[in-house]
């Protein structure tokens, strides 16, 4: 049986070509067999996760958390200078220029990824926004989120800030951000199942190093990523720590 | 034990009072009426061990306390208590986390240069194989009318 490895749906379509490049590689460099298992949304992974279809996952920190802790999943490796940041935005045209002009009844516009969905709530929270006074609808994809504010069917949309700036020029110039958050503390992660726990090391020095040598480094940048860095036990803890403080309560 | 504020440190009009920190010691500190506003879209993070003493503190948090962070780190958190938070706030807190539980609430927050800043403070004990280690706190910006009704709950309260 291979191994499964998935990756979270929130990645731009273009980097698709590098994770295979990347699967190819780190097949070589391993020895392990997997195949590289990609879902449409969210909910779809979800329930593949949850019902221990993948053994090496690169995931938001909401979902490494669950991994973590439920599922003895342990950390690998996060990217260099890549770090889980939201962008708030509002259509160009909009007379509203400030986070403080945003009132109750707000439409937003989001997708279905949970740690912006996480940041984005605390950071309206301090203009007395939150689940109770804004209609969210959730729709596949950050276009389709850009769409529906260019539309006038949402007042403001809530973005991963990497996948905002990654939208071309054309559709930004269309859009104003009224907050980019600059938490500094979370970011997607590389995690393995308990099955593979025993090459925790190995895989880390392997991914580590890959800015070493041109074949890494060619891998690397077919990513469009800097490089990886280790994420010891603790510094997960502290993550789970985090995510702890900000998820709000469901009791 | 938290050293008296410096006077020197303080930056404009300020008044005097001491503090009775931990039942046991007093600090004098020294305060004025200018705030400093929540830094825009950030978390202010700090860890501390099982008494309240800091161990971990990120960049945003050593900027707002206006300490550096040697100034900080091994130093009870008490070290930004304002005169104008009630007492019975961090005694609720204390019990709350001892409990296991998460506790929120917005806190006023004394700098060294004698200025305040609000935050929405959330306190969780950190739990490792079933026993509470330490204790993090994150804040982020409290909304306008959460500091207009902790002011008057505060008043009512010591
Ligand atoms: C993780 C953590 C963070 C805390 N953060 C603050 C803080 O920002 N400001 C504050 O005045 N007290 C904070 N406290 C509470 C202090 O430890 C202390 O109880 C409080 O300042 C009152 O002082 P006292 O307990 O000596 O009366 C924090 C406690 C914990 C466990």
């Amino acid at each position: 049986m291979p191994h499964m490895f998935t990756i979270s749906p929130d990645f731009p379509p273009n980097s698709l070509a590098g994770w295979y490049i990347f699967n190819t590689w780190f097949q070589k460099n391993t020895g392990l067999n997997i195949h590289l298992n990609l879902y449409n949304s969210f909910e779809e992974q979800t329930i593949a996760i949850d019902n221990n279809k993948n053994d090496i996952v690169y995931v938001n920190p909401v979902d490494a958390v669950r991994l973590v802790r439920d599922k003895g999943f342990l950390p690998i490796a996060r990217v260099k200078n890549r770090l889980d940041e939201v962008v708030i935005a509002v259509s160009e045209e909009n007379p509203i220029s400030m986070m403080c002009g945003l009132k109750p009844d707000l439409k937003l516009a989001m997708t279905a990824n949970p740690d912006v969905n996480m940041i984005s709530m605390m950071l309206l929270e301090a203009v007395d926004l939150n689940n109770s006074n804004v209609v969210k609808t959730t729709y596949d994809s950050y276009i389709i989120v850009v769409k529906n504010i260019l539309k006038g069917e949402a007042d403001a949309g809530l973005f991963l800030a990497k996948a905002y700036d990654d939208l071309s020029n054309v559709v930004k110039k269309q859009l104003k951000i009224l907050l980019r958050s600059d938490v500094e503390e979370l970011y997607h992660s590389l995690l393995i199942g308990p099955e593979l726990a025993d090459r925790q090391d190995e895989i880390q020095t392997l991914l580590v190093s890959m800015t070493d040598n041109p074949v890494g480094k060619g891998v690397l940048e077919a990513l469009d990523f800097e490089g990886w860095l280790k994420i010891e036990n603790e510094e997960m803890e502290f993550m789970i720590d985090l995510i702890d403080t900000l998820v709000p309560d469901t009791d | 034990m938290l050293e008296d504020m410096n006077v020197d440190d303080i930056v404009g009009d300020y008044k005097e009072a001491t503090l009775k920190l931990y039942n046991l010691h007093s600090r004098k500190i020294f305060y004025t009426e200018t705030e400093v506003s929540y830094p825009e879209g950030k978390l202010i993070v700090s860890t501390t061990d099982t008494k309240g003493v800091i161990t971990h503190a990120n960049p945003i948090f050593v900027e707002m306390a206006g300490y550096t962070r040697d100034e900080l780190i091994g130093h009870n958190h008490s070290i930004l208590r304002h005169p104008d938070m009630p007492s019975v706030a961090f005694k609720d807190l204390w019990n709350t986390v001892n409990e296991g539980r998460k506790w929120e609430g917005i806190v006023k927050n004394l700098r060294k240069d004698g200025c305040y800043y609000w935050v929405k403070a959330t306190v969780i004990p950190n739990v490792r194989n079933g026993e509470i280690v330490s204790y993090t706190s994150v804040r982020r910006k409290p909304s306008v009318s959460a500091v207009d009704e902790s002011i008057k709950l505060y008043k009512t309260l010591t």
